[in-house]
């Protein structure tokens, strides 16, 4: 018998307010969150937007010890996990803690602390040979970010398997693809998966300088992102997290659990083509998106909604769009298309499983987000990107894709909670 | 330093992209198609920031995008060296 | 019955060996790549001792292209990727492009590369940060430059479990092949060996503060005091069975036959810690019994405390001293994601040559450990099938299990295939 994924938590930390109710009144109030960066003096930087998250360790109720020893990646894991776990409803003393597992993505991961430690370490730069006598107890931690993973796991004590997937920009996406095979090939039951990243520091804003993908709309951070439109100029880099309680369907039948959404498909594709670059044709994205169909089991056609990547650099809006006709034909010219990139940024390994929390909460609501600040459109996307305004309408399934350096291509079908308790 | 020669810039490109395997790089480039040496987008931006380091000219982003051969590039880089500062 | 899935090509980069058959050497040979880090100036750090790759030159192997835009660590990855898919003989041709993955492990990503940057950030300026930093120094770029050199661009990932993570590379490679790609490459690779890498791992408090080459890393010894930290790893090619006989290959190492992982309790919990349960439930995903196995590559960590909790999991599960047990990596140092993928290449040869290598410098392993520790002398045995086990700091627990495949029989015979036990 085929076991079937489902979400029945979710917990969020975003640019623009933490928490689902905040984060879904952002996506449907068409507004940005994006602004000039605040975590240090951006002025020395090409681009010095991006969009932050106002997050206090203190007021989310994490312990002194726990705030000196997470990085803020970590804390906004396990923040988002706790808050999923009591979304959910369950009592994981409950049950076999061999059974629950937890699979975290994240594509930079301890980026800032990284950088304070260097700082202290190399006194500002000055020295290569780095000072170990100012090291600090957590370093190692910062090296090797499979850490992030175990404080999620230590969360709910869970014992099974405990993963870190790091697919740079598609980790958001596959940390959740790969809990949800752990669950139907049986290795568990329930899955803290999600992602989280926040890489808004100097390092990580000098690298995307240098390869000139961040927009440099620094006199109007608000409309800094936008995707598809003919005049957007990069993306706007974010932190955030989201995570997920999934568990399998009979599992939260039993227990009459609140069903979000059910993951009915998934798959993930590599380019091969180049670390940065994109092929024009989309033909890798395009087969990702029919595998996760197939896997689904449903035509293209019945696909209502695309949550898009959406990054807003020219090649990934026309990668995209290329991808979409490629792998749906003339439905993709029908089915509403929007990023909330446009809104909350591009949080690197973390933004996959934000747009995931998003597609539930569009099916549950029977709201599609907007694609904020897509005023004139690129005239070779020539698509339905649902400019401006939020727009009302059932969904029974979604897709949601994702694009990243290494040429990672993954898509994911999310179908409404009434059509998996059918 | 005041002229940016073929060699200079050879010696860049190898720096910041790495030689051709077939050694095309030794003989006369001047009007070959960066493309065809190898070279791509990435390389060319790390190339620009190289010469911004080393010539102290500096290459607008989308003139990076537009510059097809070496001579495109020693030509602008020239052209801004030439001007009094 | 389900597919079984095959190790067609190995490629491997070791302190003590770069290249298979020369690490397999240096591992029966008792040969340790333990010495002083010769990369930077270390007198002036308490740690000196680390399993160093020297007589590997990246220009002779790979295009001086790929050069500028890599990690030490990537090198180590693409070059060992490419002896491993030349290993198997794997025609041009031979899959389509979506047939064949790539899933690799990596524990600190392109480490060296980063330092590097953020000291040109932090000395020079924003304008003199690479444009190879946003992709050099990731976790999963070698997934990534893998996949773009051989053309793979059927389902790939990456993963990080610090010395855990390339065992889960294999099993998720393995799962992989099981879900339909028919070839994917898999492994981990790591390197973090400039100044501010070493200090890290200094940080981690399990390094060996030992001074002697051959004293200093000393699993399941009485002296045991830490682990030597080691560079490089191996890449594997998995292939389904059925692939692997379709297109003949001509050499088959063995069966990635079961895996397994567990997390462990957080501390203060009563609960036991979860490797002797990743033992188990790779034994039971093989179908084999305890009394099946015929010899353990430990995870051997050398902090005296997890060595005794490795050596209860094992005379746990099979019986104080019933099965030969090795830790090669006493040789080479702990290669985090390298070392699980290393130990799967030395247990595959084991079967291959009916011989367990030993255990570096151990002698005097505490009775009470009540494990039959291969010491001194490798020690001639047939194996059949063996238990790779792998933990990683925090509490990551992962094992693989290995098996002989039979010569295919030539003609075609009734009812004498090996049963499944």
């Amino acid at each position: 018998m085929t076991r079937r994924v489902v979400i029945t938590g979710i917990g969020v930390r975003t640019p623009g307010g933490n928490g689902v109710k905040a984060f879904w009144e952002l996506l449907t109030s068409g507004q940005s969150a994006t602004r000039r960066i605040s975590h240090f003096d951006p002025s020395p930087y090409r681009s010095q937007v991006a969009a932050e998250a106002d997050f206090d360790p203190v007021h989310e109720g994490l312990s002194p010890l726990e705030i000196r020893r997470m990085d803020r990646a970590s804390q906004f894991a396990v923040t988002c996990a706790r808050d999923a776990i009591s979304d959910s409803g369950l009592e994981f003393e409950e049950f076999d803690p061999g059974r629950v597992g937890v699979s975290l993505g994240s594509a930079v991961a301890a980026a800032t602390s990284l950088e304070q430690e260097y700082l202290v370490l190399s006194d500002s730069g000055r020295n290569w040979l780095v000072d170990h006598t100012s090291l600090s107890p957590h370093m190692f931690d910062y090296l090797v970010p499979s850490v992030m993973a175990a404080e999620v796991a230590w969360t709910v004590a869970a014992e099974g398997p405990v993963a870190m997937v790091s697919n740079g920009c598609t980790s958001g996406i596959d940390s959740v693809g790969h809990a949800c095979q752990l669950i139907r090939e049986g290795s568990s039951d329930v899955m803290l998966a999600g992602a989280s990243d926040t890489p808004v520091t100097p390092i990580v804003v000098a690298c995307f300088d240098a390869i000139k993908a961040t927009s440099t709309r620094n006199d109007d951070p608000e409309h800094a992102s936008r995707p598809f439109d003919g005049s957007r100029n990069g993306f706007v880099l974010a932190e955030g997290a989201a995570m997920f309680v999934l568990e399998e369907y009979e599992h939260a039948k039993r227990r009459d659990a609140h069903i979000y959404a059910e993951i009915s498909g998934y798959a993930t594709r590599c380019n091969a083509y180049h670390m940065t670059g994109l092929k024009p044709d989309g033909r890798e994205m395009a087969e990702a998106i029919r595998v996760a169909l197939g896997e689904a089991r449903i035509d293209g056609t019945e696909i209502d909604y695309i949550n898009a990547h959406g990054s807003g650099t020219k090649q990934n809006d026309r990668h995209e769009t290329a991808a979409y006709k490629r792998s749906l034909g003339g439905h993709a010219y029908r089915v509403p298309i929007s990023s909330i990139k446009s809104m909350v940024g591009h949080s690197l390994g973390a933004i996959g499983s934000i747009e995931i929390a998003a597609c539930a909460l569009a099916i549950e609501n029977g709201v599609i987000p907007p694609t904020a600040n897509l005023r004139q459109a690129d005239p070779e996307c020539d698509l339905d990107y649902v400019p401006l305004t939020a727009r009302e309408k059932r969904l029974r399934s979604v897709l949601t894709v994702g694009s990243g350096f290494g040429g990672f291509q993954s898509a994911m079908i999310l179908r409404d909670a009434g059509g998996a308790a059918a | 330093m005041s002229k940016m020669t073929i060699d200079d810039l050879r010696r860049v490109l190898i720096e910041c992209a790495g030689e051709t395997d077939d050694g095309s790089l030794s003989g006369d480039i001047q009007d070959q198609d960066f493309a065809s040496l190898g070279y791509d987008s990435l390389a060319l931006m790390e190339t620009a920031a190289r010469i911004t380091a080393e010539f102290g000219v500096q290459i607008p982003d989308e003139r990076i995008a537009e510059l097809r051969t070496p001579r495109e590039v020693l030509d602008l880089v020239n052209d801004a060296l030439a001007q009094p500062s | 019955m389900t597919e079984k899935v095959y190790v067609t090509g190995i490629g491997l980069l070791a302190p003590n060996g770069v290249g298979l058959e020369r690490y397999w050497e240096a591992a029966l040979e008792g040969r340790t790549g333990i010495g002083t880090l010769t990369r930077f100036d270390v007198s002036g750090y308490p740690i000196r001792l680390a399993g160093q790759i020297d007589d590997f030159d990246a220009a002779g192997h790979l295009p001086s292209r790929l050069l500028p835009q890599t990690d030490a660590s990537t090198r180590f990855a693409l070059v060992a990727a490419d002896w491993a898919l030349a290993d198997a003989k794997i025609e041009q041709g031979a899959f389509a492009d979506y047939e064949m993955g790539v899933v690799t492990s990596n524990a600190s990503g392109g480490f060296e590369f980063t330092h590097r940057e953020f000291k040109k950030l932090w000395s020079q300026g924003p304008g003199s940060v690479s444009v190879y930093e946003s992709f050099a120094w990731f976790y999963a770029v070698n997934t990534g430059q893998i996949s773009i050199r051989h053309q793979l661009r059927g389902p790939s990932s990456a993963l990080v479990a610090e010395q855990a993570g390339g065992l889960d590379a294999l099993g998720h490679a393995r799962r992989t092949v099981l879900r339909g790609t028919p070839m994917v490459v898999t492994g981990g690779v790591d390197s973090a060996l400039d100044p501010w890498g070493w200090v890290a791992q200094i940080s981690s408090g399990r390094l060996s503060p030992a001074t002697d080459p051959h004293r200093a890393y000393l699993p399941f010894d009485a002296d045991a005091c830490g682990y030597v930290p080691g560079e490089g790893g191996a890449l594997l090619v998995l292939e389904s069975a059925g692939a692997a006989r379709s297109r003949a290959a001509q050499h088959v190492y063995g069966e990635i036959a079961g895996y397994a992982t567990t997390f462990d309790p957080p501390a203060g919990s009563s609960r036991p810690p979860g490797l002797r349960r990743a033992a188990e439930l790779a034994l039971a995903d093989a179908g084999l019994a305890p009394a099946e196995i015929d010899v353990v590559f430990a995870d051997a960590s050398g902090v005296r405390e997890l060595d005794r909790a490795e050596a209860a999991a094992i005379s746990g599960l099979f019986g104080p001293g019933a099965v030969p047990v090795t830790a090669p990596k006493a040789l080479t140092g702990r290669l985090y994601s390298g070392g699980g993928p290393v130990d799967v290449a030395g247990a595959l040869l084991s079967i291959r040559d009916g011989v367990i290598p030993p255990s570096g410098g151990t002698t005097d392993v505490p009775g009470e450990y009540g494990i039959d520790l291969v010491r001194g002398a490798p020690r001639p045995c047939r194996v059949r099938s063996a238990l790779v086990l792998a933990r990683g700091k925090w509490g990551f627990n992962s094992a693989i299990v290995v098996r002989a495949v039979p010569a295919e029989p030539a003609p075609p015979s009734v009812n004498t295939s090996p049963s499944r036990s």
